[in-house]
């Protein structure tokens, strides 16, 4: 700690820091552009500017920057001295010079840095009367907007995008008083992360432009704390909502999981909440009208719900959801909603998590790594977010280094100009190649099974005590010792590895390699990707496959199936799916999309979507995060599927529509931790429904909510009362507690006089640091260490390719491969055509040219895919994307046999 | 007893004053151009509509009687996809006037919209936007406004530069 004086007064400080971080973290306004938290300082805007004494008697003081300056004891500053104060609105004024006057039409007024810092120096009125620079635009894709002329060259978004996120093609162009930010040419932004730049930029040059489609200003957007639905690691997402309808997901700052940035699936995968495909009323089919109302259903529903029936829960819906399920239908008729394989898998992986004997790191753990090893995952398309997070690690590794020449992590330009193009260690073992390997320092194209093997020849290399491989091919041993060479010198080694390959055995070398580097002096952490966004949570209930309830060995077999959020069709195959789902007599598909299952169904139940939500998920880091309700839907059919499912528990139990009580969601949260205590946590993810501030609710609306008399009044002159929130903290409206709210229950983050998401320093206890209170989540596997190993012993034997016959394994696309954000359209706009990738060896022996027709024949359904040629794919392996409409419920990895059309 | 009789006389004289009662609806009043009466929303010269959907006579609106969803044409131009004014709640303070950045919402001299049911006093945008520029003649709003919405090109408008060659290094 340090003391410094500003302005005459004592202040203790972190030592390490820059000063305007220390500035920033003690309250004081202090405007800045270039400077970013996650970022670090390059000193380019000139706009912190602040004076420095020399000491007590020194009353003349220099200017100085405060972002490049570093805390000492006894450092005298000012920050309201009047020529500090004068050169920043100075420098405000000439940046002002060519910014055009179009905040009326701009996307980023009302949350613009820039206005705020305008405001902020007091430059009010415009003195330069002369011409405007002016830039011609670019198309950047589907996601993001372009519009130079607002540009004030703080260089944010050209250091986001290289240098934090590795993207290659947005640049710097030109020179002087003319440079431009953009792409060589017009053309997609390529990187997973560009979404970001509409909050990194401080003005409107970036902005999100499925935004623009319905737009909306910050302060009119009802919104709400959130988790990211799109894959299992659960970043913290804020929904804004206008007139019934979801307009826009940004970054909630969460310094364990994602901190300031999301991935553009995240960002822009909300529209299936807005989709026309929505289901709005429950159905009875086979009847006349089939569409009913809340009591018809019931009334149906009485003679179907008595009997006994299966419930299949969902990997994608909240805990609340599956407990409901389960309680309802009984715990051994309780089934998940995965493959049987994947079952298998998540139960590995949860054996492994619960063991106790590695630590689980967050993503903000996983970016101190020193070395890396990732075994069978593509992190950029299953977990981007993740892939973000190992790049800072890398980067963070060499950049070590620079403590011996004496550099602050914050000086930014000046420890990248000294680390050049030195990286850390990152080992990545894959089928094809994958982003990250261009910073990786070893990568190898292996098939699955040889990942497996070398995961298991390293961990033995580490410990001879862990299982030895036999028949290891040369080349593959040697690789071995390298890799473990490299292992073993780590301080702090993180495995990444996964689900993703489906293969059982890699997740098992990835936990003995994590077990083996665990010494007195390492601590080796270890971290799964799971598919979905609650997997984890569903794993948790311990239930089986719903392809057991085919096995379960019932006398009678139940005549109703209840699925729960969930298209069987997509995991299991249209075949088998459908000829499970006939053989029930009734089918109650509750859900909020139609799909290829809920075609099927008897009953079809409308739910709500996250943002029509209230629940609890768990990530694949086992931490408990709560999401609210982001909006009362007018559509009162369109309840929470919880809410559904307390009731028919209630009319199951006897009750009339009459007796019914409102379900509550801590209810079921309590009753399911009393039932499965490994859950215990879970309810301390958030606050209470009855908590409140000064018996204040929060308010899901800023305190400058337009239109309240008006928007509804096409409707009804009269205005009706505003929806009740009884669930949680929050209120619909805009009265309630103005300051700073528990850290889960952020709804948007506002500050007076910083409209623009950098408020977010007000809501950290240090610059860059937790939100206040800690951040949101509860660990619910708390890592108890335990003394005796476990060996976990699986190897498999070594591939051999078979000349008629391929082993087809899925690979992930951040657009495409996931079930709800593909109904965005600039997400399917992204998503790749159906292809199958090839090895080179494969081809040749084939004849096979690129884009050549190929038919795949795999278990029982034909498909015609274009061929793409791999160089890097071991023979007798294919790939095909995961997931994708065309492509789905093909349960891979499998054996398929592939064929080439004739030429005609 | 004097100081009654002298406002008895007083009483008397304005007799002979002239009439400030003026005998409304025969009659009408005559009302300054600035008078804050009814809502209208104006065109540019081009006959163009103003609004360009910025939300801030919104977020001006004490009462928040102002409701709008502003859309994009095909040229990228900004128009109100609905602009709804609820009279009914409006206390004609102004606000959104002086909030509005292109003259496009103005309050003129016409207070006479009484109903005798509540609803028809919710106005939409068919009712509000006029054929005329209202008070402010001559102002088109793109013409300053740095982007290109299919009224002037980049670097076309008022006090613009032609846009910047990036490819050129000259000082």
């Amino acid at each position: 700690m340090a003391i410094i004086y500003i302005d005459n007064k004592p202040y203790e400080v972190k030592e390490g820091k820059n000063l305007l971080e220390a500035c920033l973290t003690l309250g004081f306004n202090l405007p800045y552009f270039c400077w970013h938290p996650a970022m670090g300082s390059v000193g380019a805007c000139r706009q912190c500017a602040v004076k420095l004494f020399k000491d007590d008697n020194d009353h003349t003081g220099r200017l100085a920057m405060s972002c490049m300056e570093s805390i000492r004891d006894n450092l005298h500053l000012s920050i309201d001295d009047p020529v500090a104060k004068a050169f920043r609105s100075q420098v405000i004024e000439w940046l002002m010079t060519n910014h055009p006057h179009d905040c009326a039409v701009c996307d980023e007024g009302g949350s613009c840095h820039l206005q705020d810092m305008t405001v902020m120096t007091g430059h009010t009125y415009r003195r330069f009367h002369y011409k405007k620079r002016t830039y011609t635009n670019q198309y950047l894709g589907p996601f993001i907007n372009h519009e130079m002329n607002r540009c004030i060259q703080c260089y944010r978004c050209v250091r986001f995008y290289k240098d934090y996120a590795g993207g290659k093609d947005l640049d710097v162009f030109s020179a002087h008083d003319h440079v431009y930010f953009g792409r060589a040419k017009d053309g997609i932004l390529e990187n997973e992360f560009s979404g970001n730049l509409a909050e990194v930029c401080p003005t409107g040059v970036f902005t999100d432009k499925t935004l623009k489609e319905h737009y909306t200003r910050k302060w009119d957007m009802t919104m709400a704390p959130s988790i990211c639905q799109h894959c299992s690691l659960g970043c913290n997402i804020i929904a804004g909502e206008r007139y019934g309808e979801l307009r826009q997901i940004t970054s909630r700052f969460n310094s364990e999981v994602n901190g300031y940035f999301i991935c553009d699936r995240g960002r822009f995968g909300y529209e299936f909440v807005n989709s026309i495909n929505r289901i709005q009323q429950p159905v009875i089919r086979a009847r006349f009208p089939e569409a009913v109302n809340k009591p018809e259903l019931f009334v149906h529903l009485k003679n179907i719900l008595s009997g006994e029936i299966i419930g299949i829960g969902s990997p994608r819906a909240s805990l609340e959801s599956n407990y409901a399920l389960r309680k309802l239908v009984g715990k051994s008729n309780f089934y998940q909603g995965v493959a049987k394989k994947q079952v298998k898998l998540m139960e590995t992986v949860l054996q492994i998590i619960n063991s106790g004997h590695v630590h689980i790191p967050s993503i903000k753990e996983s970016e101190q790594a020193d070395v890396v090893l990732i075994l069978g995952e593509d992190l950029t398309n299953s977990a981007p977010r993740l892939a973000l997070a190992v790049r800072q690690a890398v980067v963070k590794t060499a950049m070590d280094e620079a403590k011996n020449i004496n550099l602050p992590s914050w000086h930014d330009s000046a420890l990248r100009e000294y680390i050049q193009e030195e990286n850390g260690e990152l080992l990545s073992l894959y089928p094809v190649n994958t982003k990250l390997d261009e910073i990786a320092s070893h990568t190898q194209y292996l098939n699955p099974d040889e990942i497996a093997r070398l995961g298991y020849a390293i961990a033995n290399l580490l410990n001879p005590e862990y299982p030895a491989v036999k028949n290891l091919d040369d080349g593959v041993a040697e690789y071995a010792k390298v890799l473990a060479g490299i292992l073993k010198n780590a301080i702090r080694p993180l495995i990444i590895s996964g689900t993703g390959l489906g293969n059982e055995s890699i997740i098992k070398a990835a936990a003995n390699i994590a077990f083996a580097l665990k010494t007195d002096s390492q601590r080796a952490s270890l971290i799964y990707v799971v598919p979905e966004c609650n997997s984890i949570g569903l794993a948790m209930m311990q239930a089986g496959s719903y392809q057991d309830v085919l096995n379960a060995g019932k006398i009678h077999q139940p005549e109703t199936l209840i699925i729960l959020e969930n298209d069987l069709e997509r995991s299991w195959g249209p075949s088998e799916a459908s000829s499970f789902i006939s053989s029930f007599k009734n089918v109650i598909v509750i859900d909020h999309l139609h799909h290829a299952s809920s075609q099927k169904a008897t009953v079809l139940i409308p739910c709500g979507t996250f943002a029509e939500a209230d629940g609890t998920m768990v990530n694949n880091e086992g931490r408990a995060q709560r999401f609210f309700q982001v909006f009362m839907p007018a559509n009162e059919n369109i309840r929470e599927s919880w809410r559904w499912l307390d009731e028919f528990k209630q009319i199951k139990d006897g009750r009339t529509i009459e007796e019914l009580s409102e379900p509550e969601n801590e209810n079921l949260l309590g009753e399911l931790i009393t039932e499965m205590p490994q859950f215990k946590g879970a309810e301390m993810a958030a606050p209470p429904g009855d908590f409140r501030i000064k018996g204040q609710k929060i308010p899901r609306e800023p305190h400058r909510y337009s239109g309240r008399t008006a928007m509804l009044a096409n409707l009804n002159v009269s205005e009706p009362k505003p929806p009740e929130d009884p669930d949680t903290p929050l209120s619909f409206t805009m009265e309630g507690y103005r300051g700073i709210p528990p850290s889960p229950l952020i709804p948007f983050f506002w500050s007076p006089g910083w409209n623009s998401v950098q408020s977010i320093n007000k809501y950290q206890v240090e610059v860059g640091g937790p939100l206040h209170g800690g951040d949101p989540g509860i660990r619910l596997f708390t890592g108890i260490e335990s003394s005796e190993r476990l060996i976990l012993n699986d190897v498999p034997e070594a591939f051999h390719a078979n000349e008629n016959e391929w082993l087809i394994i899925p690979l992930p696309h951040i657009f495409g491969s996931e079930e709800l954000s593909i109904y965005s359209s600039g997400v399917k706009e992204r998503s790749p055509q159906p292809y199958i990738a090839i090895a080179r060896q494969d081809a040749d022996r084939l004849n096979i040219r690129e884009d050549d027709v190929l038919q795949l024949k795999l278990n029982d359904r034909v498909f015609n895919l274009k061929a793409k040629i791999k160089e890097e794919l071991a023979k007798g392996i294919a790939g095909i994307p995961f997931n994708i409409p065309a492509l789905y419920g093909l349960n891979l990895p499998a054996k398929g046999i592939l064929i080439k059309e004739k030429d005609e | 007893m004097i100081s009654n009789l002298r406002t008895m006389a007083l009483t008397f004289l304005h007799i002979f004053r002239k009439r400030e009662t003026i005998q409304y609806p025969e009659e009408k009043i005559k009302l300054h151009p600035r008078w804050r009466g009814r809502i209208v929303l104006t065109r540019d010269p081009d006959m163009g509509e103003r609004c360009v959907g910025c939300y801030l006579c919104a977020a001006a609106c004490p009462v928040d009687c102002i409701s709008l969803q502003s859309a994009e044409d095909e040229n990228g131009r900004r128009y109100p996809e609905f602009f709804r004014i609820n009279f009914s709640r409006c206390i004609f303070c102004g606000y959104c006037e002086e909030a509005c950045p292109t003259y496009a919402i103005q309050l003129i001299p016409d207070f006479e919209m009484a109903e005798y049911t509540r609803q028809n006093l919710v106005y939409e945008k068919e009712d509000l936007l006029i054929d005329s520029e209202g008070k402010y003649p001559g102002y088109n709003y793109y013409k300053v406004a740095g982007l290109s919405a299919g009224i002037k090109g980049k670097g076309e408008g008022d006090n613009e530069e032609a846009p910047v060659d990036i490819h050129s290094l000259l000082p």
